[in-house]
């Protein structure tokens, strides 16, 4: 639905619902200010072909509905980046699927006004009704400033209303406001500080913005000269923040501090979600063994237990993890601290072509790169973000570790070097480090390469330090969660039926005829042997044995496609092991015990190797594969990042498993 | 860590524009000239407008990036980026 001129400078009638578009910087309290006026009316939508979303929420006003738009947090209009085009294009009532609004209300943080109220230039200048909310005016009066409401309004001609969003401060004025109809009228004279802009014509703002260079630096002149008549600046000092500053940036402290913030993080994400962990991982087998009870024994009891609650369930157990993980960041962006951390490495991370805020998702990838990935939304810059998306899955993720614990503990001695290092734990640490380097290394190869891209500016605003709206936080939180419990259920699930097919059918009666007499377990591993996924796996076996791997490996690879630890329970299947799952050596043993029809040892050191590095390169992650497709918008970019650490994993094993043979 | 302390730099006297990226901490100045290209249109929509005061907060500790205040906002550049805006320093 195009906008006229004609339509938009009359009166508006007073519809049902009244749509307003809700448009501000980011931390301008915007989100707070939107939650204080919609509470729990709301709904988190993605807008079709991109990957910023937006929430939308109502409140009863005036006897009307009044439905908000809470766009993303930009710093202007003009359409240079996804966010931007968005906000423009909703604005606009170009963007599909999405009714276009009746009015604007700015959002501007009432103590940044002479940078904020540009906004204001900006919105005006399309000629909607708007009307503006100055935030953090009881911060702007504790810091000096104040505002004269009236001789803004009088300036502006439009409303004005100064709120504090998470006191309720101001909030039954702007609810005033947003119900009577009569207060929102078109600007009486279009701000033409930029030429005029035909909203009907596309790609005219573009055009228009392009052609006049200095229309930018005019809107700051007029907030300038509006800010002489109705505002007193705060002081520019920020006592509490310039005080923590002083320590957190501090040359030596500050990089101290830092390195306490980030383990205390891990301790966290480590201490508190491992019970949470367990008791999911209980829940999910109690679920299982419940099925197993009330169901009638078949193949639909086993497509339902072992196929859709063990496969889903695999995935699922990482939840607690994730949810405190993404707690954790928006935490640490709620208070103003993330900023600082990428301040701090930003020179570091700028060697490999990456900005300050990869860090933190490289940093949490260390956990698990689903909310690695869900993190780099802070990088403005969409290559330096790609990039960073695509190296995330490198850095060692907690659903390696079983992998590891197990190969390591069965195959690497656990020999003493120098009487204090203990070779298991080295090598544990060296696999660590060679993702971690891995990461930065393939990082570095993209930004001089194929993602290569210097026109993007880095900038980072250094926010005051703040106590987050919790509210705010958890919804930012749950966003992420909520749409990796979308992924288990569709994406993971369909995968996990799938890898549950081949491991299971053909079903034959002959086979389960000869088989009856057997322990469960060894019958199971008979049957695993006839199954479309040892075919598969055999038929891989010409490709995997120049990495030491035979069709067994093959098989647990193939399985690991749904989360990596999956090959555990595989290898556990094929070989029988019906011990405790959580004493693993005893599969361990099998393992190196085992040997081939001519009595020769199927695996050796070389092998284990080999499988461990594997592990470090290989993505068998579909979570982390739907998290990419989520946050790129296209199949290309999870197909891209599979095939190229498939490509390392296969060469990196390759090089391991030859050279390793040849020297033991 | 001994730090290698380069000689004391002679005070600008002249109103010539020099680059932002040249200032100390604690510098104040004013902006007189943005490099226009694709690159610098993004910064100018967070204040940095000829006109505009700035000053000098504080370096990260390996020297880059810099912390400036500006229009009640605290940003943070790359010299990259400090280098393409000219200033004027305060009085």
């Amino acid at each position: 639905m195009h906008r006229t001129t004609e339509d938009i400078s009359e009166p508006l009638k007073t519809p049902k619902t009244f749509r307003v578009a809700l448009v501000g910087s980011p931390n301008s309290g915007k989100t707070t200010l939107f939650n204080a006026l919609t509470g729990l009316h709301r709904k988190v939508a993605n807008f079709p072909g991109v990957t910023v979303d937006h929430v939308e929420g109502s409140l009863q006003a005036g006897g009307r509905t009044i439905q908000l738009i809470d766009l993303p947090g930009t710093y202007s209009l003009d359409p240079l980046s996804v966010d931007e085009a968005v906000t423009l294009q909703v604005i606009d009532g170009r963007m599909p699927g999405c009714l276009s609004p009746d009015a604007i209300l700015v959002v501007s943080d009432s103590t940044t006004a002479s940078r904020s109220l540009a906004m204001v230039a900006e919105v005006l200048e399309l000629g909607l009704p708007t009307a503006l909310a100055l935030t953090m005016v009881d911060e702007l009066k504790a810091r000096g400033g104040a505002v004269d409401v009236p001789a803004l309004e009088r300036t502006l001609g439009i409303p004005v209303v100064g709120v504090v969003g998470n006191k309720g401060i101001g909030l039954g004025d702007l609810q005033a406001l947003l119900g009577d109809a009569s207060r929102w009228t078109a600007p009486p004279s279009r701000l033409q500080l930029a030429k005029p802009i035909d909203l009907t014509r596309p790609s005219a703002r573009l055009v228009a913005v392009n052609e006049d260079e200095s229309a930018i630096a005019q809107r700051f002149a007029w907030v300038d000269t509006l800010l002489k008549r109705s505002f007193t600046l705060p002081n520019s000092e920020r006592t509490l923040t310039d005080r923590v500053d002083a320590v957190l940036l501090h040359p030596v402290f500050g990089l101290f501090a830092f390195a306490l913030i980030m383990l205390a993080f891990f301790q966290v994400i480590f201490v508190v979600a491992a019970p949470l962990q367990e008791a999911f991982e209980g829940a999910v087998t109690g679920l299982g063994e419940l099925l197993r009870v009330w169901l009638p024994a078949g193949h639909a009891q086993n497509l339902l237990i072992d196929g859709v609650i063990g496969g889903v369930g695999s995935v699922i157990v990482f939840l607690p993890q994730i949810a405190l993980l993404l707690l954790m960041v928006q935490l640490l962006e709620g208070v103003g601290y993330m900023a600082r951390a990428a301040f701090l490495v930003d020179r570091v991370m700028g060697w490999v072509g990456l900005e300050g805020r990869a860090f933190v998702a490289l940093l949490s990838s260390f956990a698990c790169a689903v909310p690695g990935i869900m993190a780099t939304r802070v990088i403005p810059d969409p290559k330096s973000r790609l990039t960073t998306i695509l190296v995330a899955p490198f850095m060692t993720c907690s659903a390696r570790l079983p992998v590891y614990g197990l190969l390591i503990a069965a195959f690497i001695p656990a020999a003493r070097i120098g009487g204090i290092l203990n070779l298991q734990g080295l090598t544990l640490f060296g696999l660590y480090l060679l993702g971690a380097l891995s990461a930065f290394l393939a990082a570095a190869v993209f930004r001089r390469g194929l993602l290569r891209d210097k026109t993007y500016p880095f900038y980072m605003e250094l926010p005051p330090y703040r106590f987050p709206t919790p509210m705010v936080v958890l919804q930012q939180a749950w966003r992420g969660v909520w749409m990796f419990v979308r992924k288990a259920g569709t994406v993971i699930l369909a995968v996990s039926v799938i890898l549950w097919a081949l491991l299971t059918l053909p079903l034959s009666d002959e086979e389960a005829e000869a088989t009856k007499d057997l322990p469960a377990a060894e019958a199971r591993a008979a049957h695993l042997e006839q199954s479309y996924a040892a075919d598969v796996g055999r038929f891989l076996e010409p490709a995997i044995a120049p990495l030491g791997f035979d069709w067994r490996i093959g098989v647990g690879l193939l399985a690991s496609l749904a989360a990596r630890e999956v090959i555990v329970a595989t290898l556990g299947q094929i070989y029988a092991f019906s011990g405790d799952e959580d004493d693993l050596t005893g599969l361990g043993d099998r393992l190196v015990q085992s040997e081939d029809a001519e009595g020769h040892r199927r695996y050796s050191l070389a092998t284990a190797l080999s499988l461990l590095v594997f592990f470090v390169y290989s993505l068998q992650c579909i979570s982390t594969l739907a998290a990419i497709r989520r946050e790129t918008n296209s199949w290309r970019w999870p197909a891209f990042a599979f095939s190229y650490m498939l490509a390392v994993a296969y060469v990196a094993s390759l090089a391991t498993y030859q050279v390793a043979s040849a020297l033991i | 860590m001994m730090k290698y302390t380069p000689l004391p730099t002679p005070t600008v006297t002249s109103n010539e524009p020099i680059e932002l990226s040249s200032l100390s901490v604690g510098d104040a100045a004013v902006i007189t000239s943005v490099i226009q290209d694709s690159t610098m249109r993004r910064l100018q929509a967070l204040g940095f407008v000829p006109g505009t005061a700035i000053r000098v907060i504080r370096r990260a500790p390996l020297g880059d990036p810099t912390e400036y205040e500006l229009r009640g906002t605290r940003i943070s550049l790359r010299k990259n980026e400090a280098r393409r805006i000219r200033i004027q320093l305060s009085a």
